[in-house]
């Protein structure tokens, strides 16, 4: 049995006076493993993405992260965790669009303050490893969805993080993309990187991840095994 | 409330930033100009009022009575429209021994007050038609006696007769310090002819007017004259002197505001175009939508003009209490016409310019609004970001650094608003360095150690007129009846003495000039005690002396030329080599050899300098011990004291500085918050990246560091040159020629500073936002559409 790297234990969060976005969630990930967490919407998936990343904290319980208690953060702790520990990929990609390819995936690395020789090199291979390598001057602005995705996880990796956390990866992509980006994933838990996709998508889950975590209401309704489906 | 009015009222409360920089921003446009504009009508109307109601002269002239007979003086003149006299005119000295001011009077033989020229205005008691009698002037030292009024007062005259003081009278023309029956003057010293000319605006015309009237005397009868024009400026510059520079600020503060004003309504435009197209989706007409950003520039601009009004009078008050004294009991007031002009061209100015910005949001298309939202135009500033992903410096500050270019015109915006604010600060470091120069110059003050110079406890009230003086003054004087040049032994002898010299100082008389002229006559080489030259050079034997710009105005005198001054009688004839910087008595003052005026041997002061490394306190009491004998009293230190008006000028400049740097900084900090908010997804991203608060405060502080050094670097060299503009201004407007050392203020290491102080600015502004940045929970900004 390998290391736990996401613990939640007990969690709750609530916003203003509505219902509970979570409630009472316990939840474990080990090391390598790749899980979807399924749910409609309002059912609390962001929340929980928030938790794990540490943008957010719970009202009570605790969350532990690759043995980092993340639910005590404060700020500045928060962002040197997120730049070990976690890499985000996003429906949306969210590059910046001022920013070249390279130095999109390079920004991580600098704000942890990699050498600047090392972090070229290591965004140089990921673009290469991506298949994107010949947009690396290129801007964001010209690439297709895919290929923005792409850059988004090489971005992700930039750090080796030991958790990868898609929050709906292949929700702005069309079917050829997003097969393309769930394809990517699926290899790169395969490496070993541990995976959580927060999606609505059951191709998706079933595509790139072994279990699949289903929220309803803020509480886990399901939590099973799923055979892959390639 | 209609729809319209909900939109407004929400967007003011909405947008707390821009409301309080519109604001603030108008508040010191109008205090500026409400104060600027109140000081520049006070400055002149009172004396402008006056000088018509008593038919005042443009030349007051006098004439040698051996040289002119009465008939001579009445020939036509081309170019008057109308004159009074010729009077007979005398000096009359009141004996020393005598209560009261021993300074010569100058009296004119008047049957009445009245006449077609110099109609002066009766005060209190009756005129003088009897001889022995004098009205004496309102201005004058006898005016007043200890128990309140001068009225009824007898002075004792030198020649041991006795005038009575039974009336008081106010002359605008300033023709003379007393009037007495015609009939009491029977050996006229000259005659005095009052002329009022068809043209007589400008110096120029008033110089051509004098010609007229000595082409049209006998030759050289006429042995001095008084321009209207040197009385308008000496009665307005304790005013004037504030005009200047406060009219400069004035255009700084309006062109600012309007600068932040057209700016943050620009900038309101921009983030809210999503609004805009949302409202216009729902039914606004363009001209509403216009409107609506119209109404929430208009609504703190309203509120920021009624403080900036009632700033504007509360600030004015100080300033005309200082010029109220000189038209006795007329309490000067801000004229309303003033707050309606300001408070109208201010709304207008603003509602124009706010105009021009909103009405970009009633052009644009409802579906490029609601489609476009706020992102920037892409592809603006790429090659920055490229560049400044490889310099070498960390990360956030890179990114801060390409942030301008991004978003070229609203940098414009703020290094403009920077550039303002580098331009005051500039400005008011540069006005305050001048003006500690024209103290240090006025005081004159190097001594270490002086004798029978009065202190700051008992120095005559300080003016941008009348400062300490050289030589000492009337009243505690130890030691003004001891033997001067006993004293000087005893100093020169005393171990540790450098240099000494000592001034004596009495009143005289310039022919045509009312009132009296103070000599001070100097024993010694005084050059090294701060006296500092406009022009010209430091007298350098009997015969020669240096006077300042008044008097030489005056008294129509340039350097190279002669003036004679009166003492008592005798005829003293002395060539200006020099225009000194000097404000004592009005700066109707000669400084001259002690030969050259020998019976200047009044109220003498000592003044010496000590050798470097001497304690000045052992060398005060042992030279105190020396002279206990002679009964003199020697204390440290000069005689300085700062000037009420350079206080008023330098509380004043600081506090409209202030106001402009804040407007500058709430510019900066409205265009980052605008550009926070453009921005906030990114900011989310980079925060989910793994930014830490730190490191978002130090990528949006560099945001702006480009701005404050180009803001900085362009506001400086504008400030000095403005400095370079009003200083002359300035003392122009107070009658006197400054000298070198107040325009020499600005070196360059306090330029550099100044220069950083345009980049202060910008971090200042931005610091807020940077901070608002930190905290912006990252969760939510990734959320902001």
């Amino acid at each position: 049995m390998t290391t736990p790297v996401i613990e939640l234990r007990d969690v709750s969060r609530g916003y203003d006076d509505g219902p509970p976005a979570l409630s009472d969630v316990t939840l474990t990930v080990r090391a390598g493993e790749a899980v979807a967490v399924l749910g409609p919407s309002g059912s609390g998936k962001s929340t929980l993405l928030n938790l794990i990343a540490g943008l957010d904290r719970p009202d009570t319980g605790t969350v532990t992260v690759a043995g980092v208690r993340v639910d005590g953060l404060g700020e500045a702790a928060s962002a040197r965790y997120r730049r070990a520990a976690i890499g985000m990929v996003f429906q949306f990609f969210n590059l910046l669009d001022d920013l070249t390819v390279a130095d999109n995936v390079v920004l991580p690395a600098q704000l942890a303050g990699m050498a600047r020789g090392e972090a070229a090199k290591r965004a140089a291979e990921l673009l290469d490893r991506l298949g994107v390598a010949r947009h690396a001057r290129a801007y964001p602005g010209r690439l297709s969805g895919g290929e923005r995705q792409r850059v988004a996880v090489a971005r992700a990796l930039m750090n080796k993080p030991a958790l990868l956390l898609a929050d709906e990866p292949t929700g702005a992509l069309d079917t050829a993309s997003g097969e393309d980006v769930s394809a990517l994933l699926t290899e790169l838990n395969a490496e070993g990187q541990t995976l959580v996709v927060v999606t609505h998508d059951l191709a998706l889950a079933r595509s790139c991840t072994r279990r699949t975590v289903h929220l309803v209401d803020g509480r886990i309704a399901g939590d099973v095994a799923v055979e892959p489906t390639r | 409330m209609s729809a319209l009015g909900r939109v407004v009222r929400s967007g003011v409360a909405r947008r707390r930033v821009q409301t309080v920089v519109i604001g603030l921003a108008t508040t010191m446009a109008v205090t500026s100009s409400v104060l600027g504009g109140a000081l520049l009508v006070a400055s002149t109307a009172p004396f402008d009022d006056a000088f018509a109601e008593q038919r005042g002269a443009h030349l007051s002239a006098r004439f040698d009575a051996a040289k002119a007979t009465p008939e001579q003086l009445t020939a036509p003149v081309p170019g008057v429209t109308a004159s009074a006299g010729p009077f007979p005119v005398t000096t009359v000295t009141p004996s020393d021994e005598g209560p009261g001011d021993p300074s010569p009077l100058t009296v004119a033989g008047r049957s009445d007050p009245g006449g077609q020229v110099d109609a002066v205005t009766l005060t209190e008691g009756e005129w003088a038609d009897a001889p022995g009698e004098i009205v004496v002037s309102a201005d004058g030292p006898h005016a007043h006696s200890p128990t309140g009024s001068g009225v009824g007062r007898r002075i004792t005259l030198a020649d041991g007769s006795t005038v009575t003081v039974v009336g008081v009278a106010r002359s605008v023309s300033r023709t003379a310090d007393g009037w007495v029956p015609p009939s009491w003057i029977t050996s006229p010293q000259g005659y005095q002819v009052l002329y009022r000319f068809a043209s007589a605006d400008s110096t120029e015309q008033v110089d051509a007017d004098r010609a007229a009237v000595v082409a049209a005397t006998p030759a050289d009868a006429m042995t001095g004259s008084q321009s209207w024009l040197v009385l308008k400026q000496a009665a307005d510059r304790s005013i004037a002197v504030f005009v200047p520079f406060l009219v400069a600020f004035g255009l700084l503060g309006l062109v600012m505001s309007l600068l932040v004003v057209g700016n943050v309504v620009a900038g309101a435009v921009g983030a809210g175009t999503r609004r805009i197209g949302i409202l216009k989706a729902l039914g606004f007409t363009p001209a509403q939508v216009v409107w609506a950003y119209l109404a929430q520039a208009l609504v703190p601009a309203a509120i920021g003009t009624a403080i900036g009004v009632v700033a504007g009078h509360l600030l004015a008050i100080p300033v005309l209490a200082e010029t109220e004294d000189v038209y006795g009991a007329v309490a000067l007031t801000v004229a309303p016409w003033v707050d309606v002009v300001v408070v109208v061209g201010a709304l207008a100015l603003v509602s124009v310019t706010a105009w021009v910005s909103a009405s970009r949001a009633g052009r644009l298309r409802t579906v490029d609004a609601i489609a476009v939202g706020r992102v920037p135009r892409p592809g603006r500033g790429r090659w920055t970001a490229r560049l400044t992903a490889r310099l070498p410096v960390p990360r956030p500050v890179g990114l801060g650094l390409a942030r301008p270019f991004a978003r070229p015109a609203r940098a414009a915006a703020m290094v403009a608003a920077v550039l303002f604010g580098a331009t005051a600060v500039t400005f008011a470091v540069g006005l305050a360095s001048s003006l500690n120069q024209v103290q240090i110059a006025r005081d004159h003050d190097s001594a270490d150690v002086t004798i029978g110079v009065d202190g700051p406890g008992n120095a005559p009230a300080p003016g941008p007129g009348p400062g300490p003086g050289p030589g000492a003054r009337p009243g505690a004087r130890p030691g003004a009846d001891a033997d001067p040049a006993a004293v000087a032994e005893v100093v020169a002898a005393q171990p540790g003495t450098l240099a000494h010299y000592r001034t004596s100082r009495t009143q005289a008389t310039v022919s045509g000039v009312a009132g009296t002229t103070a000599v001070v006559s100097f024993t010694g080489d005084a050059t090294w005690d701060g006296y500092e030259m406009v022009s010209g050079r430091w007298f350098a034997g009997p015969g020669e002396a240096v006077a300042p710009t008044s008097f030489l105005k005056a008294t129509g005198t340039e350097v190279g030329g002669t003036v004679t001054l009166d003492d008592g009688g005798k005829q003293v004839t002395v060539r200006i080599v020099g225009d000194v910087f000097e404000m004592s008595n009005d700066g109707m003052v000669v400084l001259t050899d002690a030969a050259t005026f020998t019976s200047a041997t009044r109220e003498v002061g000592h003044h010496i300098a000590v050798r470097p490394g001497t304690d000045v306190t052992a060398y005060v009491d042992s030279l105190n011990a020396a002279l206990k004998p002679l009964g003199v009293t020697a204390r440290a230190g000069g005689s300085g004291q700062a000037s009420d008006t350079i206080i008023l000028i330098d509380g004043l400049t600081a506090m409209l500085t202030l106001m402009l740097v804040a407007v500058a900084a709430m510019g900066v900090l409205n265009a980052v918050v605008l550009d926070t908010r453009d921005r906030i997804r990114d900011l989310g991203v980079h925060k989910a990246l793994g930014m830490t608060p730190r490191q978002t405060v130090a990528m949006v502080i560099a945001s702006v560091l480009v701005i404050g050094v180009v803001g900085g670097a362009v506001g400086v060299p504008v400030g000095v040159a403005l400095h370079a503009a009003v200083l002359p201004a300035m003392g122009e407007s107070a009658g006197i020629g400054l000298p070198a050392s107040a325009f020499a203020v600005h070196d360059p290491v306090k330029l550099l500073l100044l220069g950083i102080g345009g980049l202060l600015i910008a971090v200042v502004g931005a610091l807020l936002p940077a901070t608002w940045a930190a905290k912006t929970s990252t969760a939510t900004a990734l959320r902001t559409e």
